[in-house]
Parts: C-alpha cells; structure tokens; sequence
C-alpha cells in the first residue's frame, strides 16, 4: 500500500484510515458531516497527494494534448487550466483530469490515482509521430485542496500565498522559502478553493502551517465524495469508466468537436451528440430515508432493470436520500418515476437534477 | 445479560427475550448513523445470516443477528432518529425478539472475551 507525504500527520491527527487506489487514505477525522459543514462554511485542507501528474511538454505538446484530450487547449493563454477528460476509441473515457497550461510547449496533466498506470500506459502509446516528452511526476510531487468560501483568506493570511488575483480555473507558478510551488483555483467540492501542488516537504510544510493555524478543518475524502456529489461533479470508477462516453455522462460540454484537429473519441461523441446516447446520468430523489448504493439496480414500472445507480447518499447540505444513476435514456427525463432496489425492499424514486446543492465558485 | 458477534452486534437477553444492536466499537467505526433498515413485526431472524442494514453516511453495513427468533418490536425511535445508535449503542438497541434457539448464546462471546478482542 502506497502512502502520501503526509502519512504520518493523518495517523497523528487520529484520522481513520483506509485504502483508496492503492493509497493508506484518510477517510475522516472528526466525522464527515463535521467535514462537509466546514467546507461549505468556512476553510478545509485535503490532503490529495495519491492524484497523479504528468508533464508533457516539446515542440508538438499543444498538439498532442488536444488529440489526447476532449477540451481544446490550442491557443490558450499561459496560466489556464482545463477540464477534460481522454478518450478511448470508442468514446469511453480513459481518466476525467485537469490540464495546465504551464507554457506554449508545456502542459500539466492532473489524473486520477486510481488510473495513473493506464494513463500513462495511454499517454505514452499515443505518442508516436509526435515531438514530446512526458514525464510521470506522480511520486515527486504531493497536493493539498484548499477549499471553503474561506480558502482565499486562509491562503493568504496563513501560508503567505497571493492568490485573491487568479480567477477562477486559472494558476500560477512561484517560490515559496525557495521550494517551486504551482496554485490553482480548483477544486472538488463546489466551493471556491485552490489546490497546490509542490515537493513532498513543501506540501507537508504548508500542512503543518495550517494546522497549527487552526484556521482549515483537516477533511477526508469521505466528505470529498459527498461535497463533490451534491453538485453534481462525476467520480472516476462511479460516473465515468471506459465504457461510459461524455454523452452519456453528460459530459458534451467539455468535449469541444469543433476543434480543428481530429482527436480521439471524437467520431462516437459526434454520432451521440447526433442520434443519441444509449444511456443517460440523471439524479434520482427516493422518497424515503432509506440510501440508494453505488451498484443498486434501477428499476421502471415493470420491475425491468433499466440502469444502476452510480453514487448515492443521504445528503448533508440537501436533508434528503439522492443519488446519480446511469440508466436507460427513455426513463432519463426530469419527473420520470423510477424504482431503486435496495437490499430486499423497492422503494420510488424521481428524476432530479443532478445539481442538488448549488455551486458557489469566485468567478 | 449481554452477547456478542465477531460482526459487532450484541443480544442482550432477559429470559426467552433478546435485545439485538449493534456495539459501541461498530458504532464508532461507522460515524454518523443516518437510516437503519430494520425487518418488521412478526418477521423472523436466523443466527448468522442479516436482517437488515445500518448506514453511516459512507457506507451501508449489514447486520447479523447472532440469534435465531422472532421480532416481536422494532425500535421505531430509530425511524426519524438513527443517530440515537451514535449517543448510546447499547441502550438503543434495534430489534426485540423472542429467542427460538438458546442453545446458540453457546456460539457467541461474553462481554468480556469480546471487549479483550475489540479493545475500545
């Protein structure tokens, strides 16, 4: 089992500990609910070291980005992030990632833990014909996510980072006591907040500063998942998977077809987009307090299975039961009434929104 | 007097009656409880196979029920207050049956050879 840099601060701080991508990870430490409210309010610090990063830069690297990556990064200013997600060739989807524009020939690939080696394995068998070079920086650098309508003061006010400037989805590069340090104003959980990436001494140090502070709430990615899912963002291995195209997941938006480059996936996304999708992600309301599971069946009003559900909770800044769910597209509009298996019992469910709570980022 | 399971749940029996719940080790281990799914009057529970489920916001836990019998209450405070099993696990138990098969406490563990295994 893999451990982050900060390890040793997480058994220390007496969080409860468990495997997540082949990582020793911190899921809570005072309670999720505590965890969420303090994201929502005020300031938490993630530790998110175990996502990995892979530089591509060269001669053809803005090239060779946009024909690995859904979003179009041709021409963007340096400083710029995207959301995106790789493609396969049949329009599934390799890893959702963040890409960074460090330089005209550099960019900043953020991926998933849990597909790192895939990734890589993907980035690399890609590259034929193209002038680049990619580094796997996944074990070199940690990452902590800054997040709460509170982040700005707290960066700030207590680790001496100027950041009220950067907009939203934007970064820059600086020093800090010497160590080379990149800030973001991203994020996982629908509030304002920064992510920084930096050496492992670097990342542990800016912990350090921010506990004794007493001004960031230590969180898990137990209230990570639930942030992240009462806003409707996806999760890799919930929501998308290779055999779950942007379409489906409703993703469309960040898959940019009039790029004028071919790139991969695009054909499959193309025909979706046209005739559409087999299948569709919608929200699911269950009027009752039992909780709709990851892996649940979803079933119409002849009992036939026609989807699953992806991620499901009771909700903590929304006081109900919800959940996502791929299901067949004919029962994905809004209203429609759907049943959810859980354990021995059906129980009725509505289609929502997937944006149960609202997003509230500094644009 | 109070059994227990190597799952975490206990029975606490008076008589030819059982209290089942769950520890205070599990209770800890889940963190906020927010719906316990719980079997209905009248149903019956079998030794080591589940009769219901409780969920912590993170994730659903399968309960077991360390004695044969039949539910003669459910403990309806936890419908709109599950977080009851958080204050106090052992007082809040879940189900009250009638035991068909004492013979099977023999198969559980005291209160002290469970607290020796689960240190708190």
């Amino acid at each position: 089992m893999k451990k982050t840099c900060l390890h040793d601060r997480h058994v220390e701080l007496g969080a409860t500990m468990s495997p997540f991508a082949g990582f020793d990870m911190p899921i809570e430490y005072s309670g999720i609910v505590e965890e969420h409210e303090a994201v929502r309010r005020g300031c938490g610090v993630f530790d998110v070291s175990h996502m990995g990063e892979v530089n591509i830069s060269g001669h053809d690297a803005e090239r060779f980005v946009n024909y690995l990556f859904s979003n179009d990064v041709a021409g963007a200013p340096v400083g710029k992030v995207f959301y995106g997600m790789m493609l396969n060739r049949d329009g599934g989807v390799v890893d959702d990632l963040l890409v960074y524009k460090r330089g005209d020939e550099n960019f900043f690939l953020v991926i998933n833990a849990s597909n790192i080696d895939k990734d890589v394995a993907w980035i690399e068998g890609n590259a034929a014909g193209f002038d680049v070079e990619i580094i796997n920086l996944s074990d070199d650098l940690g990452e902590i996510a800054v997040q709460g309508p509170e982040a700005e003061l707290v960066l700030e006010q207590v680790l001496g980072i100027a950041c009220r400037e950067l907009e939203f989805y934007t970064f820059k590069e600086s020093e800090l006591d010497g160590a080379h340090i990149l800030v973001s104003r991203t994020g996982y959980t629908g509030e304002d907040g920064f992510e920084i990436y930096a050496g492992h001494a670097t990342v542990r140090q800016l912990w350090d500063e921010l506990m004794e502070s007493g001004r960031a709430v230590p969180c898990g990615l137990g209230c990570r998942d639930t942030l992240r899912f009462e806003v409707g963002l996806p999760l890799y291995g919930d929501e998308l998977a290779d055999d779950i195209t942007p379409v489906e997941a409703c993703l469309s938006m960040f898959v940019k077809l009039d790029k004028p480059e071919p790139f991969i996936g695009k054909e499959v996304v193309m025909r979706q987009k046209a005739e559409g999708a087999p299948r569709k992600l919608v929200g699911l309301e269950i009027n009752d307090r039992a909780i709709a599971r990851h892996g649940y069946e979803v079933l119409n009003d002849n009992d036939e299975v026609i989807g699953h559900v992806t991620t499901g909770y009771r909700g903590i800044s929304v006081d109900k039961s919800i959940a996502a769910a791929l299901v067949d597209t004919r029962y994905a509009a809004m209203g429609t009434q759907l049943k959810v298996k859980i354990r021995r019992k059906v129980f009725p469910a509505t289609v929502v929104s997937r944006k149960f709570y609202k997003k509230s980022y500094k644009k | 007097m109070y059994y227990f399971t190597e799952t975490h749940e206990y029975v606490n029996v008076e008589g030819n009656v059982g209290y089942i719940g769950i520890t205070e080790y599990a209770q800890n281990e889940l963190g906020n409880v927010v719906y316990v799914d719980m079997p209905e009057t009248g149903d019956d529970v079998i030794a080591g196979e589940d009769f219901g489920a409780v969920e912590s916001v993170k994730a659903a836990s399968d309960l077991i029920s360390p004695v044969s019998g039949a539910v003669i209450e459910v403990n309806e405070h936890l419908i709109d207050n599950p977080r009851l099993i958080n204050e106090d696990a052992m007082k809040n138990w879940i189900i009250k049956v009638e035991l068909t098969n004492p013979e099977e406490l023999g198969d559980l563990m005291s209160k002290e050879e469970y607290d020796t295994k689960f240190k708190i």
